[in-house]
């Protein structure tokens, strides 16, 4: 692509900042600066790419993984401040998707561990995660607070913690669930991923398109529910004492 | 171990519970086998928590309770929770049948409870056995109520601890419920902490009570006799009506 098409395309922001602008929208400062900022990441992140995508060594692609792990883990972690060890919690979840679905895509010969497979699907694999984490710590958080009456009253039926959690722990899964499901349901029928499209476009054939995009699509889904699970079976239980009583920082006014 | 000849089931020593205030000031007393105990006293006075405490799902910041003559601390904390059936003041049902919501404490501990006693269960509670398939989300409060004391008959607890169990029903099923309180003590003989804030509902149990204002016990005995007695002024403002509440203090 040449850099005429590419300035071109970006007449397309410009229109949008007119618009703002004709109609007092007062949305055009921000339209403005926040093009210029992911214009200026993107170039950064292509230098970066193109440095970490000359790494051979295998340790350091590990090294590259683990601390995006971390990061994804202290975001996500804060989704669920009100829990004990919430960030501990994000990092084991997200960390453990990805291993387990690393490891499956590896020995099924979908990847290999070269920085060009690495780097990208890893991002794509924690970037999910991450989400999913945030999503189940938020909603489990909900869910405590809203099903308190009911969590006590198992409790002081006899329930352990899981068994007065396990609706609270089943709501919040599904909830962080439904992004992938959802897109699994409506792929090829109302959207196209962006890999299969980029495939499309870079000239190769729509049936290896499908293919990459139906690894990814399990890599995403696999990873999602690992990560989902783990994160909401660590975190139900620091939710409640030694003496099985629901901790006081979830009230139904959360 | 013997309150007035009966074995002593219950002992509160000198419980203290604080969170942002004082919740509970050296509460003290002692419940005989299939006795009703009474605790009576102003919205915001310690009633709930200290039910809770007795049920462990509130812990105790000193003191202990004894059951049988043992720390309930040295219990299982689920066996425990089983033996002392706590009832809520707005039970909180499990959207599903009465069945379900009838069988749950049994299941919880693997056991499963035939239809039967289901049916003797919710008998017992003065609701038909047409009940059995009939979604709680469709009984009214009294019907959920009664449903919510079947729930915690199921684990065969050996106390019952009521919390307010009439405050959000119309005058007749008030009168109702208390009606099948009663006869449930006189067939199951089971010993039972009723709290209230009415002073009608506690002449109308004529048990042994003990006021509690401010997380401190004021008095305890028979209600009738404690009426006449003109021995504490806090007792007299009681009973008068004029003493306010911690949730209105606090407001």
């Amino acid at each position: 692509m040449a850099s005429e098409s590419l300035l071109m395309s970006y007449g397309l922001v410009v229109g949008a900042i007119l618009i703002s602008l004709f109609n007092q929208l007062k949305m055009e400062r921000e339209m403005f600066s926040s093009s210029l900022r992911a214009t200026v990441q993107l170039i950064v992140m292509g230098f970066v790419l193109e440095a970490i995508l000359a790494i051979e060594e295998p340790l350091y692609l590990f090294l590259i993984l683990l601390s995006m792990c971390v990061v994804a883990g202290a975001i996500s972690g804060k989704r669920g401040k009100e829990i004990p060890h919430s960030y501990w919690i994000a990092f084991a979840g997200i960390f453990l998707g990805s291993v387990v679905t690393f490891g499956v895509l590896y020995a099924a010969g979908v990847i290999q561990p070269e920085a060009q497979y690495a780097i990208p699907l890893g991002g794509m694999i924690i970037g999910n995660s991450m989400k999913a984490s945030s999503l189940s710590l938020n909603r489990l958080i909900g869910e405590l607070g809203h099903q308190r009456a009911r969590i006590e009253t198992l409790l002081a039926l006899g329930a352990s913690s899981r068994q007065a959690a396990l609706n609270a722990v089943r709501q919040a899964v599904g909830a962080a669930m439904i992004p992938t499901v959802d897109t699994m349901k409506t792929v090829g029928l109302v959207h196209f991923p962006g890999i299969m499209t980029g495939f499309i476009i870079a000239g190769g054939s729509p049936m290896t398109a499908v293919k990459f995009q139906l690894a990814i699509m399990y890599m995403v889904a696999g990873a999602t529910g690992i990560t989902c699970l783990t994160v909401t079976l660590l975190a139900y239980r620091q939710c409640f004492t030694c003496d099985l009583q629901l901790i006081k920082k979830f009230s139904p006014t959360h | 171990m013997f309150i007035g000849g009966c074995l002593k089931m219950l002992t509160v020593a000198n419980i203290s519970l604080v969170k942002e205030k004082h919740i509970l000031k050296n509460v003290s007393f002692e419940l005989a086998c299939g006795e009703i105990l009474v605790l009576l006293g102003p919205s915001g006075a310690g009633k709930t928590s200290l039910l809770r405490c007795l049920n462990r799902l509130d812990s105790l910041d000193s003191g202990n309770v004894f059951l049988d003559g043992t720390d309930t601390r040295a219990f299982p904390i689920t066996e425990l929770r089983r033996r002392i059936g706590l009832i809520f003041q707005a039970p909180a049902l499990i959207p599903d049948t009465v069945k379900k919501n009838v069988c749950v404490g049994p299941r919880l501990a693997g056991k499963n409870i035939s239809d039967e006693v289901c049916q003797s269960l919710l008998s017992r509670v003065g609701l038909e056995s047409e009940y059995c398939g009939r979604n709680v989300e469709t009984l009214s409060l009294g019907e959920r109520q009664r449903v919510a004391l079947a729930q915690v008959l199921a684990n065969e607890p050996d106390i019952l601890l009521l919390d307010e169990p009439t405050s959000a029903l119309d005058p007749t099923a008030i009168l109702v419920v208390e009606t099948l309180i009663q006869s449930l003590h006189n067939k199951l003989n089971t010993a039972m902490v009723l709290v209230t804030h009415n002073l009608e509902q506690a002449k109308r149990f004529n048990a042994r009570t003990l006021v509690l204002a401010d997380g401190e016990v004021l008095a305890e005995g028979n209600i009738c006799k404690l009426m006449e007695s003109n021995a504490n002024p806090k007792l007299i403002q009681f009973f008068e009506g004029r003493m306010e509440s911690n949730e209105l203090k606090g407001s």
